[in-house]
């Protein structure tokens, strides 16, 4: 058996590729048994808005710096093997990728409860902005659930 | 010196991205308030009446945290990633 406990975070402009993604982490530990992705995308109401545009800033270095904190106490506390997590910054259109959180543990319970826990994390403690092009015009999204 | 430095929201009223500030060897935060609060009333108001977190050295800090000469200081509305 094979594990690792490094972790995996990153914030990029481009798209990436939720199997490539899956794929990557599943070469970590032969051991891995059940893997809970959680995607965000782009949507095109909120509050009764339509967006045309969504975009995305963060503050380097502190974000990457909590992501990589959020990787490392899954693994301490939720005893799975691995996790990655990818969010996108700048101009993002409805529809499209925003942000990838994999979890893979030996079994599905514990993954899950990662995933669920990582995301509710990142929203909380991750210097990330989101900004909404409606008809009205630009808006800075405040916390949502 | 002790740079400050503003995103979102704060970057747009503030119209620019950061600013530095000569307080010494260390100061605390109501001080560093007061100091943004000369040019930026609004953004000052925020800091001293703890309506945004402030970070030093990309940690979230609490409000009788010493902010010392080369600290690098972030004003950080709520945040709003994960789709």
């Amino acid at each position: 058996m094979s594990t690792t406990t490094e972790t995996k975070a990153r914030i990029q402009r481009e798209d990436f590729s939720v199997t490539d993604e899956i794929e990557a982490i599943k070469k970590s530990s032969k051991n891995i048994g059940g893997i809970v992705i959680f995607l965000g995308t782009g949507r095109e109401l909120n509050k009764g808005e339509n967006i045309s545009e969504l975009n995305f800033e963060h503050y380097p270095k502190m974000a990457e710096k909590k992501l990589d904190e959020i990787c490392t106490k899954a693994i301490e506390d939720y005893k799975i093997i691995d996790m990655s997590i990818i969010h996108r910054i700048g101009p993002i259109d409805i529809g499209e990728n925003i942000v990838l959180i994999v979890a893979a543990g030996e079994h599905r319970k514990e993954a899950f409860e990662a995933c669920e826990w990582a995301i509710a994390e990142l929203k909380r403690t991750t210097p990330i902005w989101k900004r909404e092009t409606t008809t009205k015009g630009e808006v800075w999204v405040q916390a949502t659930p | 010196m002790i740079t400050v430095k503003y995103f979102a929201q704060l970057r747009q009223m503030a119209g620019r991205e950061e600013d530095q500030f000569d307080l010494g060897a260390q100061a605390t935060l109501d001080q560093l308030s007061d100091a943004i609060g000369l040019n930026l009333p609004k953004i000052g108001e925020l800091v001293r009446d703890k309506k945004i977190m402030v970070s030093v050295n990309y940690d979230v800090v609490s409000a009788d945290h010493i902010i010392k000469d080369g600290d690098e200081v972030a004003l950080l509305p709520p945040f709003s990633g994960g789709a």
